[in-house]
């Protein structure tokens, strides 16, 4: 067995669309967290939940295991794991960059510890770019994202949170 | 007394049960916002349940998972707190309790994250960071409410006063089993009170509040005797599981 973060495997998994933000791959948004492939074309993956209930999970696992097995690999198994547990700190430079164009601000960088969780830090628009912007609901349409609206375009929009 | 199989799954009941009745408030919330902030509460809270009952279930090793342990146990056999099972169709009351209980869980998933067992330290690893924003959600609503005009004031203290004195069950000690203690795999339930109780105070001082000076309510939810609203709540979250054997989607 082989871990690797360069082989042919982690590149089809790492491929895989977030269903719920589909133009973020699981690689990108860092809950892929490892891929083992022997030389008999067996491949074992490890995926992390954003969120404890977050209901893309199965949805990830259905997709994980066609897209391998299209690949050629005959055997894929693919385990849950929760240590150490996902934060927004995992997720690429792309993923925040594609999030952005997309119209969800991305995360900001989250408090060090000792700092208080839920520090207010402004977010950018993703529309018009402004800084002068409000939350308007903590909770959004999924658990990892919160609704804002722009102060200076006056259009509301998601922000992916920082956890 | 419980060991890590009943301890495992009275954390589980307190998290699904306590779901279940954030789950009433979908389409009767006062706004908008408010409804898809409590449905994703609901929603995280159901997904910590989701992982201890499935945990639960490994430990018990008797072949039953976590749809069978949410769906096909009985009343009794059920080890969540009284508080989190009552009906909970006034806001001050739903802000009240969560208040307290989020207070709690942020607390208690703080200290099992360093928990001897992995697979505690792991669940509790990821909801410590999900159950602070409950913490925050809640206490801005007891702010803003205690803090508002004469009715919202007197309506958030009656919630308070409802629910203060179902709160001492989170930190009995007696249904578990010390070992698990000693060996650093579970929390005293007491060791969280002093914590709890100096959160919980400070949002009730900054509220204008009144610690509610009532006495504390006789429960025993975590030896399996319930109040009579769990039955209603499990004939509602069961029936379809036990109507239709194994169905699937
Ligand atoms: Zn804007």
């Amino acid at each position: 067995m082989v871990t690797t973060t360069t082989g042919r495997a982690w590149g089809v998994a790492a491929a895989v669309l977030d269903p719920e933000l589909p133009v973020l791959t699981i690689g990108e948004l860092g809950i892929l967290r490892d891929v083992v492939e022997d030389d008999r074309g067996r491949v074992h993956v490890q995926i992390t939940p954003t969120y404890s209930g977050c209901p893309a999970m199965e949805t990830i696992r259905e997709e994980l295991v066609e897209a391998l097995t299209r690949a050629g690999y005959w055997h894929v198994d693919v385990e849950f794991v929760l240590a150490p547990a996902w934060t927004t700190d995992w997720m690429t430079a792309e993923a925040r960059t594609k999030l952005s164009t997309y119209g969800v601000a991305p995360p900001v960088p989250r408090p060090r510890a000792g700092e208080p969780v839920l520090l207010q830090i402004s977010v950018r628009c993703p529309q018009c770019g402004s800084l002068d912007t409000q939350e308007s609901s903590r909770f959004g349409s999924t658990a990892c994202k919160s609704l804002w609206v722009c102060r200076e375009c006056r259009e509301p929009f998601d922000h992916f949170k920082s956890h | 007394m419980a060991g890590l199989f009943g301890y495992t799954l009275a954390l589980a009941d307190d998290a699904l049960i306590s779901a279940q009745r954030m789950s009433w408030w979908i389409s009767r919330a006062p706004q908008l916002e408010e409804d898809v902030a409590l449905a994703n509460i609901g929603l995280d809270q159901l997904g910590q349940a989701r992982l201890l009952l499935a945990y639960a279930g490994e430990v018990e090793a008797a072949g039953r998972g976590e749809d069978d342990l949410a769906y096909l146990r009985d009343e009794r056999e059920f080890r969540n707190v009284c508080l989190v099972e009552r009906e909970q169709t006034d806001f001050g009351v739903t802000m009240a309790r969560l208040l307290i209980f989020s207070a709690w869980q942020c607390e208690l998933y703080a200290a099992l994250s360093r928990s001897a067992d992995a697979t505690l330290a792991g669940v509790a690893g990821k909801a410590v960071k999900e159950v602070a924003y409950h913490l925050d959600h809640a206490s801005r609503w007891v702010v803003r409410l205690g803090d508002g005009t004469d009715v919202s004031h007197q309506r958030m203290q009656a919630g308070l006063d409802a629910e203060w004195p179902w709160a001492a069950e989170l930190f009995d000690d007696a249904f578990l089993d010390t070992g698990l203690v000693d060996s650093g795999v579970a929390a005293l339930p007491s060791s969280l009170r002093d914590a709890v109780d100096a959160g919980v105070s400070a949002v009730i001082d900054e509220a204008t509040l009144t610690r509610p000076d009532v006495a504390t309510h006789y429960s025993a939810g975590r030896d399996g005797r319930h109040t009579e609203q769990l039955g209603f709540l499990l004939a509602e979250m069961q029936h379809l599981a036990r109507s239709h054997p194994g169905a699937t989607w």
